[in-house]
Parts: C-alpha cells; sequence; structure tokens
C-alpha cells in the first residue's frame, strides 16, 4: 500500500484527530491527537489493510530548543511502524505539552513498547499510562532528572557521582 | 661455596623483583581500548616479554586491574566490586583518558575518572593509547612494584 493511500485511509477514519499529515522523500508521517493516539496505533496493527505489525522504534524529542518551535508543544513522541506483509511503513506522532507529558502506553499493542517507553521516560521524563513496569531503563534508580531533556545542563554531576568539577 | 654462586639481596628487594615480573592482569574491559590492548596483548608487541603475558579471568587470582574503556556511572558498582574481590598486593592501570578522566564524555552517563572509585597506580592517556604507550606504562608499574616496601 502506498504511504498517501494510508494517510487517506487515517484521514477517512479518524477524521480530525489526525491533526497533519507530511511525506519527505516517501517517508509518510501522520501527527495525531494524544487522546487518540491508543486507537490510531490500535488501528494500524490490526487492519488488514494496514496490518502494521512490527513497532520498528519508539523515541521522542525535545522541541524546547528548537528554531521556530521553541512556542509551540515541547515534545514530540514519535513511532516508527513497519508491515512485514505489505512492506511498507509509517511514522506516527503525538505532540505533548511541557506541563502535561503524558500518553497512552503501547505495550499490549506491541511488547517491544516495554523498554522503548521505560526508556523514553528514563531520558525525557514522559510518563505513559498504563505501562506495566515504569522504571527507568539505562539509567540507575538514584538519578534525578531527564537527562536528553534540552535544559539537563551537559555537565551536570549527579549526587551519587564522586567529587564535583 | 666457589665464586659466583650466591648472591646477596635484600628480602625487600628479592619480593619486588620476582613480583615485578610475575604480573597476572585481570582486563576489565568496556570500550575501543579494548583492541588496543589486545594488539599489546598478542605476540607483535608481547607482554610476555614483561612476565604479563597471562591474563586471568578471575580477580580471585589476579594482582593487577586494567581497566580498559569507559565505565559509566551504572558500571561504577561493578568495577568497584571486582577491585574488592581481588586479594592484595594489587595494583590498578587506568587505561586510555576516559578511565583517567572521563575523556571528552562529559556528560551524564561517564564517571569522570575511575580514581573518583577506586585508587590507581599508572595512568596511560591516550585515545586510544598506542602499545608504545601501554608498554610504557607496563614497566613504569614494574618500577612500582620492585620499589615497593613490605610490611613484615
Amino acid at each position: 500500500m502506498h504511504g498517501a493511500a494510508i494517510l487517506d485511509e487515517l484521514r477517512a477514519r479518524f477524521g480530525g484527530a489526525v491533526l497533519e499529515t507530511h511525506d519527505h522523500r516517501g517517508d509518510h508521517t501522520a501527527v495525531v491527537d494524544r487522546e487518540a493516539a491508543r486507537d490510531v496505533l490500535a488501528f494500524c496493527r490490526d487492519s488488514r489493510t494496514l496490518a502494521f505489525e512490527v513497532l520498528m522504534d519508539l523515541t521522542a524529542v525535545d522541541y524546547s530548543k528548537f528554531p521556530g518551535r521553541e512556542d509551540g508543544p515541547r515534545f514530540e513522541v514519535v513511532y516508527h511502524l513497519y508491515s512485514i506483509v505489505h512492506n511498507h511503513r509509517l511514522r506516527v506522532k503525538v505532540r505533548l505539552d511541557e506541563d502535561h507529558p503524558v500518553v497512552a502506553t503501547a505495550v499490549p499493542l506491541w511488547l517491544i513498547a516495554n523498554w522503548f517507553e521505560r526508556e523514553v521516560w528514563d531520558m525525557f521524563g514522559i510518563r505513559f499510562d498504563g505501562h506495566p513496569d515504569p522504571r527507568r531503563l539505562l539509567m540507575y534508580e538514584e538519578f534525578v532528572g531527564h537527562p536528553l531533556r534540552k535544559d539537563y545542563p551537559i555537565n551536570r554531576r549527579q549526587p551519587l557521582i564522586g567529587p564535583a568539577h | 661455596m666457589g665464586v659466583g654462586s650466591f648472591f646477596t639481596s635484600k628480602l625487600d628487594e628479592a619480593i619486588g623483583w620476582a613480583r615485578k615480573y610475575s604480573i597476572f592482569q585481570y582486563p576489565f574491559v568496556t570500550a575501543c581500548c579494548g583492541m588496543e590492548y589486545m594488539a599489546t596483548a598478542c605476540s607483535h608487541y608481547d607482554v610476555d616479554r614483561f612476565g604479563a603475558g597471562l591474563p586471568r579471568f578471575s580477580p580471585r587470582q589476579a594482582d593487577v586491574l586494567f581497566v580498559v574503556g569507559t565505565i559509566s556511572h551504572k558500571m561504577a558498582p561493578v568495577l568497584k566490586r571486582i577491585y574488592d574481590q581481588m586479594t592484595e598486593p594489587k595494583w590498578v592501570v587506568a587505561f586510555g583518558v576516559c578511565t583517567c578522566t572521563g575523556g571528552f564524555y562529559d556528560n551524564y552517563a561517564t564517571v569522570q575518572g575511575i580514581d573518583t572509585i577506586i585508587p590507581v597506580d599508572v595512568y596511560i592517556p591516550g585515545c586510544p593509547p598506542r602499545p608504545e604507550s601501554v608498554l610504557d606504562g607496563l614497566m613504569k608499574l614494574q618500577d612500582k612494584i620492585a620499589a615497593q616496601v613490605q610490611r613484615y
């Protein structure tokens, strides 16, 4: 299925919940509303024509210091989907405000989302509602803050770590 | 006894001489410096010339801890534990800038020098250090071992 047709199908089914779509050199992206994200992803996986069985990647971006987007929603959670049977791909984005960075978990849809979402929580402080094991993945438990946020000082020393420089 | 059939020494020097040529190292390899460590350990540079040819993969059988590569904060407790498991006498070599100071990883994940966790005897800078630097560091460590005064 061609990428433009995938976007058409999403727009036809979810209407206004698909906030924005674009494609860049064959990479098709749908920006969806936070409330609808769970349903959109479930549809992407279960629809016979889309059949995205694989969650290739789940990550996030902090746009707080991105030129031209400093005032918009701070975070974007990015899902990369791939269908083995149809050999097509889709990127789904969900925009989140700084004061309420929460989105529904994708673990019931794809088990691999478990560690992806733990990493995003660890690095960006974005919570995934309904996650079965919401612990940090890479940093240790005593770590304070979320190091991939743009306002995290690059050389901040943590309490457990030897003398400060 | 005839001439040349005996020699005199101090006990400290005899022990130091024996120890400096029987270095059993524990390679704690975490990153790219490991390649340079392997190059040094193989036949071309041949650390066996210095009596350091047999790495032990149990800390309980080793006397020199080679910390080779970047140490992250999550790895730090493991390194400390390995060090604690080694029996006395023991020495530590910081291999490469990451172990010496953190190197260019001035960030949230990396220990800024392993001497914030465990004592270090010899620092070998370089990213990674050339085998010649490693051998130089090894010889400095040998001097240090040989000069060590025993407590009886």
